[in-house]
């Protein structure tokens, strides 16, 4: 094989890798926008959050200890203690279900029946209340995130691939981080698939994301199912919070991913499931392709707006996405 | 027709239990409009009880308060003997009353089978712990409301669309899901807005029959709105009827049929 087409094969993996992350925050997304209509600006500071809040639970970091010793007069910052990864991130998805019905309790709840642009500002209202709440709570410095996941190019593939190619190609370079992100992306994606599909919560949120009124006449609560989906999208942004936080580390920028959200949700609808995941795989493949094979001729740097381009010449052709239900309005 | 607080006995001789539903002194205000005004009025029970009145009367704003879709700012709504509190839809319908909608309400997305098992909704019981941990269970749970639940599309007479995309069904099958979905509650009073709306002489036919099949075999209780007085007479043991928000009559087809205000409002007479 030539070199060329191996090293193209080689970025389609990376690609695609990178695309599993992207679709599993834009899945956040739809699942929050599905149930409730509300499409959740904050998703991408609940990453980071998360991130936060699981940083600080493993190195037994005293919450709030800035404020505590502001106004005790104290000199605290650390319990002394180190929680093992897994406690750890069960208790942050405890943290991220409290958060899940406080937003419901203090926010939403007042806002029922109202137009989406008022939901719509009330979560960037939470996004930078979350953002500086996050802070607050850990501090604003940058952490790094090791819940022991490996990292770094895989040299047993690259080993193993070398003789695919010429002298001058070394075998295949994949992330190891990559790879447990897929594999534990496309884990949660199932899980997420068999609840909604098999259980009684599943067929209950599927109803309200069908229809408010008849949910409730068949004695579903609401704010019970919107509950759940801010959770299972706490959840969701936990998992992504920390592949990311592994890679990158905790710090601001990790809420920006949300952003890399959009292009993935106008190409892939705002209301579908599938959309989202093959949205990001898109995204994540064409924007590294792209970079790959056109970006040389153009100065590079084209992945910081070719997701968006793709996306809006999709919009003008398909405005409802990939999989998205056609809109039409209801008279 | 005797009538006593143990119940009655209708015309054709069924036995009407006590009063199972009872609606005091209701005002129901939007702004400036009053939809109900002070309206009193009972449903029995086994009995099927007709509301009808003029467009506009209120009659949907009505069972909308027994459903707990809209609270009144007067007047109390008692069930089963004692006096209701404030209640939201969904627990509404978790104390047995089911209904349907004058716009048709369905999950369009879904098939009909699994839009009338949402009606089971309310009989399952395990919780997600269990429902992760146990899996048997939640297994057995969902067989046994599958039969039961196959049991009314039987009897509807669905059968042959159990598997078909409520979107794709026309209007008068619409309906009959809608039906079977509040069917599937097994409720012990079923709310019906205008169930008949829109339908073909053979459909309302059909679906006069359902509504006496399922008071007559399950004994339950039918409080529904409907504006051919054909149907009301045929089907309804009692009749509530109101206009402007006020209740001009209430009792068997006909007295109601004879009442002088019920007469005017139907022929438009003006009103002062
Ligand atoms: N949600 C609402 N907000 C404001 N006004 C309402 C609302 N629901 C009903 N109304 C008003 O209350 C009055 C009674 O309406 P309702 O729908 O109960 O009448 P109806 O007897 O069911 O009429 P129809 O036969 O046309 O269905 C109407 O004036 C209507 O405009
Ligand atoms: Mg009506």
């Amino acid at each position: 094989m030539p070199d060329q087409l191996l090293y193209a094969i080689e970025v389609t993996l990376n690609g695609l890798m990178a695309g599993v992350l992207y679709s599993l925050v834009a899945l956040g997304f739809v699942l929050i926008f599905k149930a409730s209509g509300i499409f959740n600006y904050a998703q991408g500071v609940m990453a980071l959050f998360s991130a936060m809040t699981l940083v600080g639970i493993m190195d037994g970091q005293v919450p709030f200890s800035h404020l505590i010793n502001a106004i005790f007069g104290t000199d605290i910052h650390h319990f002394g203690w180190h929680v093992p990864a897994i406690v750890a991130i069960l208790l942050t998805a405890v943290v991220m279900t409290a958060f899940a019905w406080a937003v419901n309790q203090v926010i939403f709840k007042h806002l029922v029946n109202q137009e989406p642009i008022i939901l719509f500002m009330a979560t960037i209202g939470l996004a930078y209340f979350l953002e500086g709440f996050g802070d607050l709570m850990w501090g604003s410095d940058i952490k790094s995130l090791d819940v022991g996941l490996p990292q770094g190019g895989s040299f047993w593939i690259e080993e193993n691939t070398a003789w695919l190619g010429g002298e001058g190609f070394y075998g295949f370079f994949i992330d190891q981080l990559d790879m447990v992100a897929t594999v534990v992306a496309v884990i949660l994606v199932a899980v997420l698939v068999a609840f909604s599909q098999y259980t009684k919560q599943g067929r209950a949120l599927r109803a309200v994301a069908d229809d408010h009124q008849a949910a409730l006449s068949v004695g579903i609560s609401l704010s019970y199912i919107w509950v759940l989906v801010w959770s299972i999208a706490g959840f969701v942004a936990l998992v992504a919070g920390i592949m990311w936080g592994t890679k990158s580390g905790v710090q601001f920028s990790l809420s920006l991913i949300a952003l890399k959200a959009l292009p993935v949700l106008m190409l892939g609808g705002f209301t579908s499931i599938p959309g989202a995941i093959v949205g990001g795989l898109i995204v994540g493949v064409g924007e590294k392709l792209f970079e790959f094979l056109v970006g040389p001729m153009i100065g590079g740097a084209t992945e910081n707006w070719f997701a968006y381009v793709l996306a809006l010449i999709f919009l003008v052709f398909r405005p409802q996405g990939l999989f998205g239900e056609r809109i039409i309005e209801r008279v | 027709m005797t009538e006593t607080s143990e119940g009655y006995t209708t015309a054709d001789g069924r036995q009407i239990g006590g009063v199972l539903m009872e609606m005091k002194n209701i005002t129901l205000r939007f702004g400036g409009v009053t939809a109900i005004k002070d309206i009193s009025f009972d449903i029995r029970e086994g009995e099927i009880r007709a509301i009808i009145g003029p467009n506009g009367a209120g009659k949907s704003s009505m069972l909308n308060v027994i459903s707990g879709f809209y609270h009144p700012q007067e007047g109390e709504v008692w069930f089963h003997g004692s006096k209701r509190p404030a209640m939201k839809p969904y627990q509404v319908a978790q104390q047995g009353i089911a209904r349907t909608f004058q716009n048709i309400a369905l999950f369009e997305g879904m098939s009909v089978l699994n839009n009338v098992m949402t009606g089971r909704l309310t009989h399952m019981t395990t919780n997600m712990a269990q429902q992760a941990m146990w899996w048997g269970k939640a297994e057995r749970e969902e067989v046994e409301n599958r039969e039961i639940v196959e049991k009314i599309i039987d009897f509807l007479e669905i059968q042959h669309i159990r598997k078909t995309p409520v979107s794709r069904l026309p209007y008068g099958l619409k309906k009959r899901v809608e039906l079977a979905r509040a069917l599937a509650a097994e409720p012990k009073l079923l709310l019906l807005d205008e169930p008949m709306a829109g339908m073909n002489v053979e459909e309302k036919e059909d679906m006069s029959r359902f509504i006496l099949d399922v008071n007559d075999e399950f004994g339950t209780t039918i409080a529904l709105i409907e504006h051919d007085m054909g149907v009301v007479m045929d089907l309804s043991d009692r009749v509530v009827v109101m206009d402007y928000g006020k209740k001009i009559g209430d009792g068997t087809p006909d007295e109601v049929r004879n009442n002088q205000d019920v007469i005017d409002a139907y022929l438009g007479v003006a009103h002062d």
